[in-house]
């Protein structure tokens, strides 16, 4: 069971990543001159969103 | 400066050598089956003795599980262990110093603790004989056990055989409470263990080379830098452009500097030492929950400390909002508190062990592929798509290593930026 919570975690945290480089991009795109900015930020929320999966995986593993 | 570093260094090695990890070989699932079925025959504790356990069957959860856990000495190459100081307590018997190459690879006791998989265990059991003792081995059963919740769950319990007898024995004290599966136990391990010794080589190659930076900008003042200065000079302008100037804000961020780049390098550090996979790097550092606690707790001290009236007062008592949401907002703002740092231990502590178990579980693939060595084909197939994908591992790992040290840094910097904020009464409308 905890496998399966595990996975299904990492999901969420693919499709959160995945949307937050999806927009990324497109605002380098709009604005290259905004090109640190962005990316500063992204890694930051990607990091957020990684966290909220990373508690679901280790809350899955311990529950076995 | 130089002083607060080595506080710094010196608390966390301290902290982090009181066995705070909760990775012990006790929470490794041995997927030992027949100590199970023997065990479901009603045989009473302990049964395991006798039993030849020596099975040559490659176990790839309990091998990597090994591998990423602290141990008492330092596995080297093959029968090659360089010795480790063990310092331990246990009440009522005292302090016990000894080196780990005492024990002969596990097969002595002495005064009551026993080398488990490179772990210290200690005998409860006081008749136990003290002194040195020839011990037959260590043995492993799985029981079903009644947790907390009156559940149940299956649990690994390890034996010390003495002439054909059985005694239990206990892993060391963990501060985590039994969530982990640790708990206090009949002693503490206080040991220079693995991760501590390749922790103080960290802060020792840090010390060295931050020296060398430091004379360089004492020589070079006002010029172009040269040497060793040079190749760090991008790292700090990248922690001030990147980190701390944007985070914490014009006004206060040199007074965080110090801090902020001792988590960024030490973090980087570690993660560095141990993709090196032999001696003296392979120790998972950074994957240990005691020392990502450690620099938490860190972070979480320095950013309260530093709060302002302003801080507090979002927390408590949030401005601008009606009365009745405050009633909602101040439980999880004063969660979120606590929420923040644990996210900091848990994601550092994920990231690192997650890494090393792919590349210990590629490398692996060898073993798995090629049938414990009867498969020829099967280890070279193995060995080339193990050795490519830990090769591509490796490269992402470098990656992690660089990014998770940095999101550690930008996240306490941006932690302490909202501590020291300084709100106009005019934006506390909004």
């Amino acid at each position: 069971m905890g496998a399966i919570g595990a996975g299904i975690a990492a999901l969420g945290a693919g499709l959160g990543v995945g949307l937050i480089g999806s927009r990324a991009m497109e605002a380098i795109a709009r604005q290259p001159e905004a090109v640190s900015l962005i990316q500063r930020n992204m890694i930051l929320t990607a990091a957020l969103v990684e966290g909220a999966a990373l508690f679901g995986i280790v809350v899955g593993m311990l529950a076995k | 400066m130089n002083f607060r570093y080595a506080l710094i260094f010196t608390a966390s090695l301290f902290i982090s050598a009181f066995s705070l990890q909760a990775q012990d070989h006790g929470s490794s699932h041995d997927q030992d089956h027949s100590a199970l079925s023997h065990e479901e025959h009603g045989d009473h504790e302990g049964s395991c003795c006798g039993q030849e356990e020596h099975s040559t069957e490659y176990d790839p959860v309990s091998t990597v599980m090994h591998h990423i856990a602290d141990a008492n000495e330092f596995h080297i190459w093959k029968d090659v262990h360089m010795p480790l100081p063990c310092i331990l307590y246990a009440p009522g018997q005292g302090w016990s110093f000894f080196m780990s190459s005492k024990f002969h690879h596990g097969t002595l006791a002495l005064d009551g603790y026993v080398l488990n998989h490179g772990r210290v265990n200690r005998v409860a059991d006081p008749s136990f004989p003290k002194g040195e003792q020839h011990i037959d081995g260590v043995c492993h059963e799985a029981r079903m056990v009644l947790d907390a919740k009156g559940a149940e769950t299956e649990k690994d319990f390890y034996f010390v055989c003495l002439d054909g007898k059985p005694y239990q024995l206990d892993p060391p004290s963990t501060l985590d409470g039994g969530v982990l599966g640790g708990g206090l136990t009949s002693f503490y391990d206080f040991s220079i263990t693995k991760n501590v010794f390749a922790m103080i080589l960290a802060s020792i190659l840090l010390i060295l080379v931050f020296s060398a930076v430091r004379k360089g900008y004492a020589r070079n003042e006002g010029k172009a830098p040269s040497g060793i200065q040079s190749f760090f000079e991008p790292f700090f302008l990248f922690v001030k452009d990147e980190v701390t100037l944007p985070m914490i804000g014009e006004k206060h961020y040199e007074r965080f500097q110090p801090f902020i780049m001792t988590l960024f390098f030490f973090i980087l550090f570690c993660n560095l030492l141990g993709l090196i996979p032999f001696f003296p790097g392979s120790a998972n550092i950074t994957g240990n929950l005691g020392v990502t606690l450690t620099l938490a707790v860190f972070a979480f001290i320095i950013t309260n400390i530093n709060g302002n009236k302003d801080y507090w007062e979002h927390i408590f008592w949030m401005p601008g909002i009606p009365a009745w949401v405050k009633f909602i907002l101040t439980p999880i703002e004063i969660l979120s508190v606590f929420i923040k740092p644990f996210a900091l231990m848990i994601r550092l502590f994920a990231n690192i062990s997650a890494g090393h178990i792919i590349i210990l579980s590629l490398i692996g693939l060898i073993f798995v592929f090629g049938q414990n060595g009867e498969n020829i084909g099967g280890v070279f197939a193995g060995g080339i798509v193990g050795g490519l994908f830990t090769a591509f591992m490796n490269l992402i790992e470098l990656l992690v290593a660089f990014l998770q040290a940095f999101i550690f840094a930008i996240l306490t910097a941006s932690y302490i930026g909202a501590a020291v904020e300084e709100h106009h009464h005019e934006e506390a409308h909004h």
